[in-house]
């Protein structure tokens, strides 16, 4: 074939996604840029160059505060949910027998198979004060009335735990699985503890994986408006959460692209920051 | 499977498949999520042999933006926010409305709304259910004679106990109530005290939650008292909770309502027209007030003809004229005064 031939074959294979992106990205993403710069007078949308949206995310504490939130609230989801995936990602790599590994993983994505939503309010029974753990607190003796769970950091933070620990169980776990044993028994032969064997060949090995799902938890999580919206019980907002409040009364579009387009900056920064490390092929 | 069963199958899909084919057409319908109920929809589609889209939507910025992007034609009956009407007329969404084929004498008068449904003399819709958003609670847990003042309501001694119905004009409504402005008149400097009332309810409440959240909280125990609640949030409820009730405090309530229209531009208006008919009938309204999806009284006072009393108790239907007097609809503001309620709303639940 010759190199034209080639390069015609080639633009035959990217273009349906080069088209998809264009259509659903980059479209999308161009008219949402415009909407911010344009203003809402009255009701009336007036298409424009403004920037008031943006001096208006400068200017209004709550919507900073809204910021604040949601980078805490990602933050801490991000760093938990690593540290409780990686251990599970590597009893199932190299505790579990491998003709069970297939069964463990199958149990580990099961809460996936639950609709987002109808899990958020499963939570919101469990934690309440009249649910399962307060229950079983108050029963083994450990507090003398029910403590305020639901409705709080504390359980939009669990909700989305459990959803991202079995998504950074499965991108951990899948750069695990393709380490060579060789590394882990050239280590011991060579005096490393299994502590030092873990800090010094494993954990950088792995790093791909772990900042890979850590960047998609980020991503999913900074952008999601249910369970903070159901677990959270609106004791702080999201930026998310406001971003929703500006649509559904007063439709206030430009306002919101703004916002977020605000929220993508901070995507993009932490795009930016974890880039070293990512590969998005060990997905 | 059994052969009988496979036949069953079989004849039933094609029955729906022909009943779909038969169909003489089609009503496209924005609506609220009490529109949704089969028991509401079905007789209408069976009389009139057509098929009724329903588009679920919240809040009336999503309903105009949805219209806005639509081709005219898409959509036929719009229900929205009684207070919110006049936005769809200025935005010529919704088309005049020949009210003389309604059964307007039937209606609550209180409920005509002639003020929001009437623009410029031109009639664009009609009222076609209405509630309050005032203090539901569990009798079993609360002093029921607390829940008579909105003071006692939110005061130190049910702390942590309360959640408030997340949607701002509403509970800023209650708040300007409780500080003896009347809804219709709050204005820019009003909204300090309003924002003290809300600091003061916010401080005490647990959470800040849509209708199913308030709904799971109320019934789950989590909380005692939804400020903002009413009848279409503990009526669903009755049923298994009957502890779970609602009432109107003696400074008043806010009260909400629906109107109904056709939507300018419908290729189908003879049938939305009919639509609108058998909604305000008194069988239509009996079906939209104890919708699955949430309850409220029926602006058309015949409705109670056909309820049955279990439903006309839950409703409070005897007790109408009281509530009427004693409770306004909740805040319309411009589109400035909006802005400033919305921020003073955001503002206290970051707090």
């Amino acid at each position: 074939m010759t190199n034209g031939g080639q390069s015609l074959q080639g633009w035959g294979f990217v273009t349906p996604a080069l088209l998809w992106t264009i259509a659903f990205f980059v479209v999308p993403f161009l008219v949402m840029g415009a909407m911010s710069l344009a203003t809402l007078e009255g009701r009336t949308l007036i298409w424009g160059v403004s920037l008031s949206n943006y001096a208006e995310i400068a200017e209004k504490a709550y919507i900073w505060r809204a910021f604040l939130v949601s980078l805490e609230i990602t933050l801490t989801v991000t760093v938990v949910s690593v540290l409780l995936a990686y251990p599970l990602a590597w009893i199932i790599a190299f505790r579990v027998p491998a003709e069970w590994q297939r069964l463990a993983l199958l149990l580990a994505v099961l809460p996936f198979w639950t609709s987002y939503v109808v899990r958020s309010y499963a939570w919101l029974l469990v934690l309440a004060r009249e649910g399962m753990i307060n229950q079983a607190m108050l029963g083994i003796g450990l507090i003398s009335e029910p403590i305020t769970l639901a409705n709080t950091r504390f359980a939009t933070v669990t909700g989305f735990v459990h959803f991202f620990v079995m998504l950074l169980t499965l991108t951990i776990y899948a750069n695990l699985i393709q380490l060579s044993p060789n590394y882990r028994r050239a280590a011991m032969d060579l005096g490393a503890s299994a502590f030092q064997t873990f800090r010094y060949v494993i954990l950088p090995l792995t790093l791909p994986g772990v900042v890979t799902g850590a960047f998609l938890t980020f991503v999913l999580c900074i952008g999601d408006y249910v369970t903070p919206q159901i677990l959270g019980g609106n004791s702080e907002l999201t930026v998310p959460q406001v971003i929703m409040v500006q649509l559904g009364r007063r439709a206030d579009f430009p306002l919101a692209s703004a916002l977020a387009i605000a929220l993508m900056a901070i995507v993009t920064l932490a795009y930016i920051f974890s880039a070293r490390w990512l590969r998005l092929d060990r997905l | 499977m059994t052969r009988l069963s496979a036949l069953f199958l079989t004849t039933s899909a094609l029955s729906v498949s022909a009943s779909a084919v038969l169909a003489e057409g089609e009503l496209n319908a924005l609506v609220w999520c009490d529109h949704t109920d089969p028991a509401l929809i079905e007789p209408f589609e069976a009389e009139h042999n057509v098929k009724v889209n329903l588009r679920e939507y919240e809040g009336t910025g999503a309903a105009l933006a949805l219209l806005e992007q639509s081709r005219p034609g898409d959509w036929d009956v719009l229900v929205i926010d009684g207070i919110d009407v006049f936005r769809a007329v200025e935005a010529n969404m919704l088309a005049p409305l020949d009210t003389s084929a309604l059964p307007m004498d039937d209606f609550f008068p209180e409920v005509v709304m002639e003020e929001n449904n009437t623009i410029d003399g031109v009639t664009y819709a009609v009222t076609e259910k209405f509630g309050y958003n005032t203090i539901s609670y569990n009798s079993e847990k609360v002093d029921e004679a607390d829940m008579q003042s909105l003071a006692t309501v939110w005061s130190e001694k049910y702390s942590g106990r309360i959640s408030i119905y997340d949607y701002y004009l509403p509970v800023m409504g209650l708040a300007a109530i409780a500080g003896n402005v009347a809804t219709a008149e709050i204005g820019s400097g009003d909204l300090p005290a309003i924002g003290e009332t809300l600091s003061t309810l916010r401080s005490r409440s647990a959470s800040v939650a849509g209708v199913v959240a308030a709904q799971t909280a109320l019934a789950t125990g989590e909380v005692d008292i939804v400020v903002g609640g009413g009848e279409w949030l503990t009526a669903v409820l009755a049923e298994e909770q009957p502890e779970l009730t609602w009432t109107i405090p003696e400074e008043g309530a806010v009260r909400w309502a629906q109107s109904i229209g056709v939507v300018e531009g419908s290729e189908n208006p003879d049938l939305a027209m009919e639509f609108i008919k058998y909604i305000i009938s008194a069988e239509g309204q009996a079906r939209l007030a104890t919708s699955s999806c949430f309850w409220g009284m029926p602006a058309n006072a015949k409705a109670g003809d056909v309820l049955t009393d279990m439903q006309k108790d839950v409703l409070r239907w005897d007790s109408q004229p009281d509530y009427l007097a004693l409770t306004q609809l909740y805040p319309a503001p411009d589109a400035d005064l909006d802005i400033e309620m919305q921020d003073l709303w955001l503002e206290t639940l970051q707090q």
